[in-house]
């Protein structure tokens, strides 16, 4: 049982800021929450999940989850949805229009940016939301202010009928910092549904009359932000320069420039500007420290206040103490000497996939197929296009590969005629936002082999479930996607829909040669799940035969991290040609006798010690 | 004891994706929490996580903003990987103590014969005149009985390098265990205390 799901108003805990969202949901009172899983901002729901008194789901992608928040707001209770920064883009569709509806029980969008894209292809400032989607935000430092925030922003949501965002990023969602409770859950009873069609229903003539509603409560929100005390001023002796800032760029400016003053904004939007050119009176110079894009040092620039910021400092990446006391110095014309010892340069430990994961199989098929192009998605095949497969080409977002791969074989160029185009998708986002594609591919003709890796979890964030794992958030049983069906349904032929076991790797490698060569779309549905959760059952490990090992080196390529090469030699051929020999290993504490490796192997120097056992046990479907 | 500035104490835990760099990290700061300090603790996670590496930052003291540590201002660099510990060893301060496992662990690039692995990591960091502690966590765990012990024999290793007392974090991590796992309580109090005498030679 989690501590911090009971513990009293007043204790004290060592929390991440997703954690502290969490009890903060919990003492607001919030009834719904949902989210997609999505790096820094799963652990919000996972969390969530632990409060028996709030209704918490995985939704199939974040649309779908602000979807839901927004039903339960209409309802009148109060509802949560969290997501990554790019959850952002594909919710934006609901929350763009909900804006001019407003909502009733009050709803909160927590969104996590990736700055410096720790586990995202790309690096957003969800600040632009706010603006663009008329949305007040409550930017936390520190999850002590995650937790005052979230419930600040419940009750600003449900004062103004308006969503607010809350705008967290990697350096607030995993810290972990010291909370103190302030208080316990407060129970609100939804009023219910009141039906509304001039308010619910956005048609253009329901729609129109809310603009101008929509840009008074912005004037509104102006003033509320002038004067709540989530805009704060800290003094400082050394008046040269005074920080703006917000987020974690506030700690890095008080531990870098204790003695310098600093605005500090939490209600980040709409901006208190009068607060600002009043703070900017004070100093000499004005200087924004904002994560990422110069957003705030526009608005300042454009409200006729000098201000200086992205002359200096980045816009992109963490605006940590070792980036900001160089420019800062430079800008003083203090002299700045770089005190850290140099760096050994050392091999790099890039992301791999896991022993016995399997994704290995259809990747060893993939990189010993030639003619492909491969257009890939957003997961732990992802790195499919690493080493030793090399067997990815594209990754932009969560279920392009499939519509992707649709253009390229419809765009085909004269390099391509010959050419087999794949796409590459997980299950988990195959239903996220993969399977239009498939529809699409279908209804518009197209011919692209599908590679379905259904490893039953969402894999890269750590295993979550989801609607094709048959559990649901709370690890109870739920429904099961059955994904040849669904295939079925979407129009692929029954013919060219094939379920594989990813460890057999000739039938593997058959089965993608054969599909490849049709004239029509193709699904290849793999049924092995994810390693790392419990869905896995574990065998006894492999071992190689050392006077058996030919050094041949095909095991290597299968790419599993638990084996190793214990030593090379370089052979003289009968033509005379020099050859590396490569004599493999297998970690024992690694290997998890998954049997693939053995697949390579022609001399069989790869075998179980004692009572081998090779029979593993596909897990059913449902 | 290490001898902190400003009254921040800074530790650095760095290793691999699933060696227990994360826990060994939260124990320090739980530690200090209890008592009293303001804690900060970060670490990069998602991606990363899958076989890379993992740095875990811990800062604590009467206040604490950031939470990361900059290079060259570590109190203690615990490395469970002996080119782990060289790959931040930057990251020390010129008083600081590094204390590191001398396990070595490849990944594929190496194995690949993309990359090398330095040949002596541990000779590396000796030589950077820094005080250096080095030993094979791993064979105690072994003795033991439970290579998963590495991570409470790491920290027994720095315990008496805190500004509070050994036991302190002894007792945080036994709690733990008797809390959730009551039958791995004695055998980790065994660990921490072998720990803690090899954390002296």
């Amino acid at each position: 049982m989690n501590a911090v799901v009971h513990a009293k108003a007043a204790s004290r805990h060592l929390l991440s800021g997703n954690e502290a969202v969490a009890r903060a949901a919990w003492e607001a009172g919030v009834r719904v929450a949902a989210a997609y899983p999505g790096t820094p901002a799963t652990e919000i729901l996972e969390n969530i999940a632990l409060y028996p008194d709030i209704y918490s789901e995985w939704s199939v992608n974040e649309k779908v989850a602000v979807e839901v928040a927004i039903g339960a707001s209409l309802a009148g209770s109060r509802a949560l949805a969290t997501m990554k920064h790019v959850g952002m883009n594909v919710a934006s569709d609901a929350f763009m229009t909900q804006s001019l509806a407003g909502v009733v029980g009050g709803l909160v969008i927590v969104v996590a940016d990736d700055v410096g894209l720790s586990s995202s292809q790309n690096e957003q400032d969800s600040r632009y939301w706010g603006r663009f989607g008329h949305l007040p935000i409550l930017e936390p430092a520190d999850s002590q202010e995650a937790y005052a925030m979230v419930k600040q922003a419940f009750d600003l949501s449900e004062e103004y009928e308006v969503p607010v965002i809350v705008r967290m990023t990697t350096r607030v969602c995993h810290v972990k910092a010291m909370v103190e409770f302030t208080g316990e859950r407060i129970e609100r009873r939804p009023a219910g549904f009141q039906k509304n069609p001039q308010r619910w229903v956005m048609t253009p003539a329901n729609a129109k009359p809310r603009l101008p509603l929509m840009h008074e409560r912005d004037r509104i929100l102006r003033q509320v932000s002038e004067a709540s005390d989530l805009n704060e001023t800290f003094k400082g002796s050394d008046r040269r320069i005074g920080f703006v800032t917000s987020g974690p760029a506030f700690m890095h400016v008080r531990e870098t420039f204790p003695n310098a003053p600093v605005f500090k904004l939490g209600f980040s939007c709409p901006a208190p500007l009068d607060k600002i050119r009043a703070f900017a009176g004070t100093v000499d110079t004005l200087v924004v420290v904002e994560e990422t894009e110069p957003l705030l040092e526009t608005e300042i620039r454009a409200a006729g206040v000098a201000v200086q910021g992205k002359d200096l400092l980045p816009r992109f990446g963490e605006l940590a103490p070792s980036v900001l006391r160089p420019a800062i110095k430079s800008l003083l014309g203090e002299p700045y000497a770089i005190a850290s010892r140099p760096q050994t340069d050392l091999f790099p430990r890039p992301p791999t996939m896991c022993a016995s994961c399997p994704h290995l199989g259809p990747y060893f098929a993939l990189s010993h197929i030639r003619n492909l192009n491969i257009i890939g998605d957003i997961g732990c095949y992802t790195l499919g296009a690493g080493h030793p497969w090399n067997a990815l080409d594209t990754c932009i977002c969560m279920g392009a590969s499939l519509s992707m791969a649709h253009g390229m074989d419809k765009g085909r160029g004269d390099s391509d005629e010959k050419k087999h185009i794949v796409a590459v998708i997980g299950d988990s986002t195959f239903l996220h936002m993969g399977m239009q594609g498939l529809l699409n591919m279908i209804y518009n003709r197209g011919n692209v082999t599908v590679l379905l890796l259904d490893n039953r979890s969402v894999g890269m964030t750590g295993g979550q479930e989801n609607p094709g794992t048959g559990e649901d958030l709370h690890g109870l049983p739920a429904a099961r996607v059955d994904f040849a069906k669904l295939a079925e349904a979407l129009g692929v032929r029954p013919e060219r829909i094939r379920m594989v076991d990813p460890y057999e790797l000739p039938t593997m490698v058959k089965m993608v040669r054969e599909e490849t060569k049709m004239e029509e779309p193709s699904v290849i549905i793999t049924n092995r799940p994810c390693s790392l959760t419990d869905r896995f059952e574990r065998f006894k490990s492999y071992e190689v035969i050392d006077d058996k090992c030919t050094g041949c080196g095909n095991c290597i390529d299968l790419g599993c991290p638990a084996i190793f090469v214990a030593r090379r030699e370089t052979v003289t051929a009968k033509s005379g040609k020099s050859k590396e020999l490569v004599f493999a290993r297998i970690d024992a504490n690694a290997c998890t006798g998954c049997h693939m490796c053995v697949e390579t192997c022609a001399p069989d120097a790869i075998v179980q010690p004692k009572t081998p056992d090779r029979v593993i046990r596909i897990h059913p479907h449902g | 004891m290490v001898d902190s500035v400003d009254g921040i104490t800074n530790i650095l835990v760095v290793g691999i994706g699933g060696q227990g760099v994360m826990t060994a990290a939260e124990m320090l700061a739980r530690t200090a929490l209890n008592q009293g300090y303001d804690v900060k603790k970060t670490e990069v996670a998602g991606m990363a996580q899958r076989g890379g590496v993992v740095s875990s930052h811990v800062r604590f003291g009467p206040k604490v903003y950031s939470p990361q540590i900059d290079a060259g201002e570590a109190d203690l660099l615990i490395g469970f990987e002996a080119a782990e510990a060289l790959r931040w060893l930057p990251w020390l301060r010129s008083t600081g103590v590094a204390m590191v496992n001398t396990l070595r662990i490849a990944p594929p690039v190496v194995s690949a014969g993309l990359y090398d692995y330095p040949a002596d990591p541990i000779g590396a960091l000796t030589a950077s005149g820094l005080e250096v502690h080095a030993f094979d966590a791993g064979a105690i765990a072994d003795e033991l009985g439970n290579p998963k012990l590495v991570n409470t024999i790491m920290l027994g290793a720095i315990s008496d390098r805190l500004p509070f007392p050994a036991d302190v974090l002894k007792e945080c991590i036994i709690a733990g265990f008797r809390a959730y796992k009551p039958k791995l309580a004695e055998i980790n109090a065994q660990a921490f205390d072998a720990g803690r005498q090899a954390g002296h030679v």
